[in-house]
């Protein structure tokens, strides 16, 4: 874990999660230092996606705290909307807004929520928008794009806000399998830029490549992280080794 | 091609026949489709039409504005607004239960009679107003099933991307709402248009007024079909308009067949 002098970028303590009687999350920590490409992986149900939804404040929380930069979010408080502006968020099923072009899609938040000014906005997105191959399909609606150029226009969505931190929700669990690379391409290429990111996943190759640590998340605890040459390899816990039996080929 | 040409001339002709040999065909012919009557009372039925045209204009935008404002109300979750979201639940069930007619009558002859200061007493202002009231109920409704339709993912997206309530509300959800509840808002549109002729029961120069008026003192109906063929002009291109333009959406936003 890279944490620097100022502290980590994201740290999450002691979360605690329930939907009604069942207990989604039970005592999470969590710490992600700035630069770092944090895997969740786990089977369906074991949490992953709830601990996302809390990060960015889309579902209340129990107990616990979580703190970006240092200062406590989860706080009643504190501007919600201020945080989530910080924070890009991509979901497993999309979510574009399919009235809008690919381009005004990218623009919405840039221009409603930071005030960026039209143009500004506008070049900034096709900016990303060619440097992922989408410059050409700017102009269409979503609908008109297959599933892989959706969950890049996606990704190009939540990057237009310049947010400190990527959140991304089994991004490729929609997709064929040979749409799967394209999209991948560019959440590799986004950590060799150091984009910090937090990624729930099933793909573990995927996770063994990019990740500077790995999460293992069973029935909402996070049973054991470390770099992914440990976890993937060499796990300490028997619910991982049986875990990874049944995901990874051979 | 062809079966469908001869099945529609055999049902068609058929029907005419059987109308034109009816017994009483001849009164019917002269009473109610007269062409010199038909000549002689269209200008003042042109009109008196103009009149439900112009309710119609007036009343259109005032109801899709009132009607979206009303749905948004009892959509909104903020605790401030708890007392105009009592208003709009109470606004829909009060407002579409009451027959349209009454609600003219009501309007039309009880505000004046308030002799408040200030309010008006043109017939035409107050039955614009009923028509208003009635159909803000009934349209309100019509958006807020749109609004619902829309995915609760989109607004997941619109907050996560740090949206404000109001601005997903404005900029994601409306916008998709809208598009989708085009057909029911054609519906009650057409409905609105037929609705503005209620206006001949309190005294209004109409169009129907205007063939009820020539009627009574002609002795002849053919007035009447004139309105109708008035009305049935009226609402037709304004459907094929909403057709087309449903269609232009659903080519641009759902080319994928998804």
């Amino acid at each position: 874990m890279t944490e620097d002098a100022a502290g980590p970028l994201l740290e999450v303590q002691g979360l605690r999660k329930t939907y009604g009687p069942r207990l989604v999350l039970d005592d999470v920590d969590l710490s992600v230092g700035a630069g770092d490409v944090v895997c969740l992986i786990g089977s369906s149900g074991s949490g992953k996606s709830t601990l996302l939804r809390c990060v960015n404040l889309l579902e209340d929380i129990d107990d616990g705290r979580i703190l970006l930069e240092g200062r406590e979010i989860s706080d009643p408080l504190v501007d919600q909307r201020a945080v989530r502006a910080r924070m890009g968020t991509v979901f497993q099923a999309y979510n574009l807004f399919p009235h809008l072009t690919v381009l005004d899609n990218c623009t919405l938040a840039p221009r409603r929520v930071h005030g960026v000014p039209r143009d500004e906005a506008e070049a900034r997105a096709r900016a990303l928008l060619k440097e992922f191959g989408l410059l050409g399909h700017a102009g269409q609606h979503p609908d008109r794009l297959s599933g892989g150029q959706q969950q890049r226009a996606a990704l190009v969505r939540a990057l237009c806000t310049e947010p400190s931190l990527l959140l991304l929700d089994e991004i490729t669990a929609a997709l064929d399998p040979e749409l799967v690379g394209e999209v991948l391409a560019i959440v590799r290429r986004l950590a060799e830029q150091g984009t910090t990111m937090v990624l729930a996943t099933h793909e573990m190759s995927f996770a063994r490549e990019v990740a500077t640590t790995v999460c293992f998340l069973h029935e909402g605890r996070i049973l054991e992280q470390g770099p992914p040459e440990q976890i993937l390899t060499a796990p300490r816990e028997e619910r991982t080794r049986q875990f990874l039996r049944r995901v990874l080929p051979g | 091609m062809l079966v469908a040409t001869a099945a529609t001339v055999l049902v068609v002709g058929g029907l005419v026949l059987g109308v034109v040999s009816s017994p009483g065909w001849p009164t019917v012919q002269q009473t109610f489709l007269d062409p010199f009557h038909a000549r002689e009372s269209f200008p003042a039925i042109l009109d008196g039409f103009w009149l439900n045209v112009t309710m119609f204009l007036i009343a259109e935008p005032l109801i899709l504005a009132l009607g979206l404002g009303l749905a948004l109300a009892r959509q909104s979750r903020a605790p401030l607004l708890v007392p105009l979201r009592a208003i709009a639940v109470l606004w829909t069930d009060v407002f579409r239960g009451i027959p349209t007619l009454v609600l003219v009558f009501l309007l039309v002859f009880g505000m004046p009679s308030l002799g408040l200061q200030g309010v008006p007493t043109s017939i035409f202002f107050w039955a614009t107003v009923a028509l208003v009231v009635s159909y803000s109920a009934y349209v309100a409704e019509v958006f807020r099933s749109g609004i619902e339709s829309v995915h609760p993912s989109q607004l997941a997206s619109a907050d996560a991307l740090g949206l404000s309530r109001a601005q997903a509300m404005r900029f994601v959800v409306v916008p998709q709402a809208v598009r989708r509840v085009v057909p029911p808002l054609l519906n009650d549109f057409v409905s609105l248009q037929k609705d503005t002729a209620l206006v001949a029961s309190v005294s209004l120069f109409d169009a129907l007024f205007s063939a009820r008026d020539y009627a009574n003192f002609n002795f002849n109906y053919t007035p009447y079909v004139v309105v109708a063929v008035f009305f049935v002009v009226l609402t037709v291109p304004l459907a094929r308009l909403t057709d087309a333009l449903g269609r232009r959406y659903a080519e641009r936003e759902r080319a994928g067949a998804r």
